[in-house]
């Protein structure tokens, strides 16, 4: 390892920390933009949090450790997945602590815990929540492995890395087999997010929530953990989207500081274009049902299987 | 009986051949509230009184094909406090929660079997659901307090998963004691409160109330007076349908749809306040006419600005109608068949999306409607995008209806002075409002006191309907089913 890559490695977990917020801000202005309405401020999600870290926490007397543990698990939790994913280079000295199937596992024991809060106070709202969050999970986690299944036969590895660098320094075609899958991972961020066509993080209406259901007992705080490790959560599948299908502009492993320097301006660049698709792909939809959840998941299940075929079959 | 025998024993409400009177006995309370159904007739109103306003009576108001009817059950007979009068919820189920309620108040009871209170909230006395038994059945409470800005009703949710076995509702947080601070009034300042027993149909109310004062106290409404009630009622219409219409969009998860509509109703409603003085013109429809005349520069402006939101409204409903997603949440949401909506006697505009086609305008033709002649939208499917589009109907209908009155404003005087005569008076209004058919009952003394008021808000009407829409439906649609009906708190319970 060299002293480049760790400084790589703490670059990267200090970009996301600032960034993230910086993001779903920008996610927002972008929808304000295309409803015609004017926008909030870019750092808008940064003052939250900053308020609610002012505020005193109120807790439900029944509430058990877990209720206040769990933010901080899914904090933590969103922060490593953020030092494992390659946004700026490959060469991460934390990256073998877990490859791309541990990160999938990383995110569903976030979920588990943000289920678990949300029930343990004995709300309808936050069962509710759990409820519908545990479906959508369940759904999404296998249409993500399987695109992570297409991106690892194609570089012979799971390591994000290595297959982000893999991808990047491959010839420059345009494969079949990614176009597929690049279609479901977008329908599995859109999920697993809490974006529209699947849940609406703007919404106030308790009865059709899912991810904010979750949150309602919690405060201050807590409350600005969880909002936090949203935001991270965002920008972690952003990155991963980026190390698959968009890999090119971060250091390589043979890289030195320039293409280090370099990466930074290029990963803004993606999160730019991607807040705004993003942002484009919401104000378009409307909310689907519930029960058109599974059948939204199962046309990504289907993207990544067809991505997983046109591999094999036409090893395109 | 038929109903011409009915109209022979009646008598014309303050010389009013239109609205009749009937002073009946217990017997005949139940047999007219029979007839009155079985000739397709719908109950508009069931109100109270107590000693205070000169004798316990009980009043039901019926829209018939021969006019408004008034029956009145007197209660200071022989008979004992405690003897309940014939109820009427088999025949009109929306007049269970009424005569509810005129128990709270007025402490009469009905012979309905259900006596949990209505409108009083007992401290300390727990309010009793229907359970659902079964397997996995679940209740979810929702409110009084909800997440949003809105206004406090409880839900009870009896599910399985996330479909709706049953809802029960339960009102009343917001009784104000709006009837018993009206005898507190003059009756020509009384007006100014009718219009705020619910604020978004402040227009309704208070017109409601003059019809109700000005028949009682005989007086004669100047044509232009009139017109420019209509034009008022008219724009209150439109900004209300702009506002829900967004209001669908967005908890169907389509934020675009607020953000245009609250744009075009903000339009309006700032024109509403150039030409009337106020953004919700709470103080401008008064007693003898309007509180002052349209400025000559506000009509141009109104005028311009309808044409735009014609224009626009066109274009946003070609989007609601062509985007998948949105009518895939509003088709076949919240269904109300015709023939359940003709048995809960649906009323207002959700009875004209399922198929009732009920409207004051038209039929009872009070002025100016009768020169105006408004055409009746309405729809037979019965669910939110049936609601949805005769929202967009009466939209166009009514931007039509208001520039019409714009460009054709009789001159004249646009208020008169109007005098109590010297005995005890009554009369009613009736006024279809964005929501429904407004009623306004109205008891004065003789010097121009209240003796008795009763606003009646279409909600009453409806709120039970939606206890039935989103059966069978799952838990997140409702908010978009109850958004489709925007019943008022506020005037319900007032």
């Amino acid at each position: 390892m060299r002293p480049i890559d760790w400084l790589t490695q703490v670059l990267e977990v200090v970009a996301a920390l600032a960034v993230a917020p910086l993001f779903q801000g920008w996610v927002n202005q972008c929808r304000a933009w295309l409803q015609n309405r004017r926008a909030p401020p870019l750092w808008q999600t940064y003052r939250a949090i900053r308020k609610l870290f002012h505020k005193d926490a109120v807790i439900a007397t029944n509430a058990s450790p877990l209720f206040r543990v769990a933010p901080y698990v899914v904090f933590a939790t969103m922060l490593t997945a953020a030092a494992v994913i390659p946004s700026m280079g490959t060469r991460l000295p934390f990256s073998p602590a877990a490859d791309a199937i541990a990160l999938v596992g990383l995110f569903a024991t976030a979920r588990m815990f943000l289920a678990l809060a949300a029930m343990d106070v004995g709300t309808p709202f936050g069962t509710l929540g759990a409820r519908r969050e545990m479906m959508v999970g369940f759904l999404a986690e296998p249409a993500l492995l399987m695109v992570i299944f297409v991106a690892a036969l194609i570089s012979s590895t799971t390591a994000l890395p290595a297959i982000s660098e893999r991808l990047a320094t491959g010839p420059l075609v345009l494969s079949p087999s990614l176009a597929f899958t690049g279609v479901a991972f977008t329908m599995v961020l859109l999920a697993e997010n809490g974006r529209l066509p699947i849940d609406n993080p703007a919404t106030h209406l308790e009865l059709t929530m899912i991810h904010e259901a979750m949150l309602l007992e919690y405060s201050a705080r807590h409350l600005a953990l969880m909002e936090f490790a949203s935001a991270l959560k965002l920008m972690n599948y952003a990155c991963i989207g980026f190390a698959l299908f968009v890999p090119w502009g971060t250091a390589t492993s043979a890289a030195g500081p320039f293409a280090l320097a370099a990466a930074i301006p290029a990963l803004a660049v993606k999160l730019v274009v991607a807040g705004a698709a993003l942002a484009l792909i919401e104000t378009a939809s409307a909310k689907l049902r519930v029960f058109r959840a599974p059948e939204f998941l199962a046309t990504a299940f289907l993207f990544a299987v067809l991505g997983m075929l046109v591999h094999l079959l036409l090893g395109a | 009986m038929t109903l011409k025998t009915w109209l022979a024993a009646s008598a014309p409400l303050a010389e009013d051949p239109a609205i009749r009177y009937l002073r009946v006995g217990a017997e005949e309370w139940r047999r007219l509230a029979e007839d009155v159904a079985a000739s397709g007739g719908r109950l508009l109103a069931l109100w109270g009184q107590d000693a205070t306003a000169g004798h316990p009576a009980v009043f039901a108001a019926y829209h018939t094909a021969a006019g408004l009817w008034v029956g009145e059950l007197r209660r200071d007979g022989p008979e004992s406090a405690d003897d309940p009068y014939p109820g009427v919820q088999d025949l009109y189920p929306f007049a269970g929660r009424m005569q509810r309620a005129i128990r709270d108040l007025q402490g009469l009871r009905s012979t309905d079997p259900d006596l949990r209170p209505w409108l009083r909230h007992p401290p300390g006395e727990a309010y009793e659901f229907v359970r659902v038994e079964g397997d996995g059945v679940h209740e979810i409470p929702v409110g009084p307090v909800h997440a949003g800005i809105i206004e406090p009703g409880h839900f009870r949710f009896s599910v399985v998963g996330e479909k709706v076995l049953r809802l029960e509702e339960r009102l009343g947080y917001v009784h104000k004691g709006i009837e018993q601070r009206f005898v507190e009034f003059d009756a020509l300042d009384g007006c100014r409160l009718a219009a705020r027993v619910s604020g978004d149909s402040a227009v309704a109310f208070s017109w409601a109330y003059c019809i109700a004062l000005e028949s009682q106290w005989r007086a004669r409404i100047p044509r232009r007076a009139l017109w420019l009630r209509a034009l008022a009622l008219e724009l209150e219409r439109v900004a209300n349908h702009l506002g829900d219409l967004g209001a669908l969009g967005n908890d169907a998860g389509f934020a675009f749809g607020l953000a245009q509509f609250s744009r075009l109703k903000e339009l309006v409603l700032r024109a509403t306040e150039t030409a009337f003085g106020q953004r919700y013109p709470m103080d401008w429809v008064v007693p003898g006419g309007v509180a002052r005349d349209l400025p000559a520069a506000a009509a141009a402006a109104l005028d311009r600005c309808l044409a735009d939101v014609v224009a626009e409204s066109a274009v946003l409903r070609g989007i609601y109608d062509e985007h998948a997603g949105v009518r895939d949440r509003f088709t076949g949401t919240g269904t109300i068949a015709p023939e359940l909506a003709a048995r809960l006697g649906l009323a207002g505009l959700a009875g004209r999306a399922s198929g009732q086609a009920h409207d004051l305008r038209a039929d009872l033709r009070y002025a100016p409607y009768e020169e105006l002649r408004p055409a009746v939208c309405g729809a037979v499917a019965g669910d939110v995008a049936a609601r949805v589009a005769v929202r967009f109907d009466e939209l166009l209908e009514s931007c039509r209806l208001a520039r019409r009155i714009l460009a054709g404003l009789p001159a004249g005087d646009s208020r008169v002075a109007i005098v109590p005569p010297a005995s005890d008076e009554f009369g009613i209004g009736a006024v279809e409002g964005w929501r429904g058919p407004v009623l306004v009952a109205l008891a004065t003394a003789a010097g121009g006191r209240i003796r008795r008021c009763h606003p009646h808000d279409p909600s009453w009407q409806n709120w039970p309907a939606i206890e039935h829409a989103v059966i069978d439906n799952i838990v997140p649609d409702f908010p978009l089913i109850n958004k489709s009906f925007n019943l008022s708190y506020s005037g319900h319970d007032s």
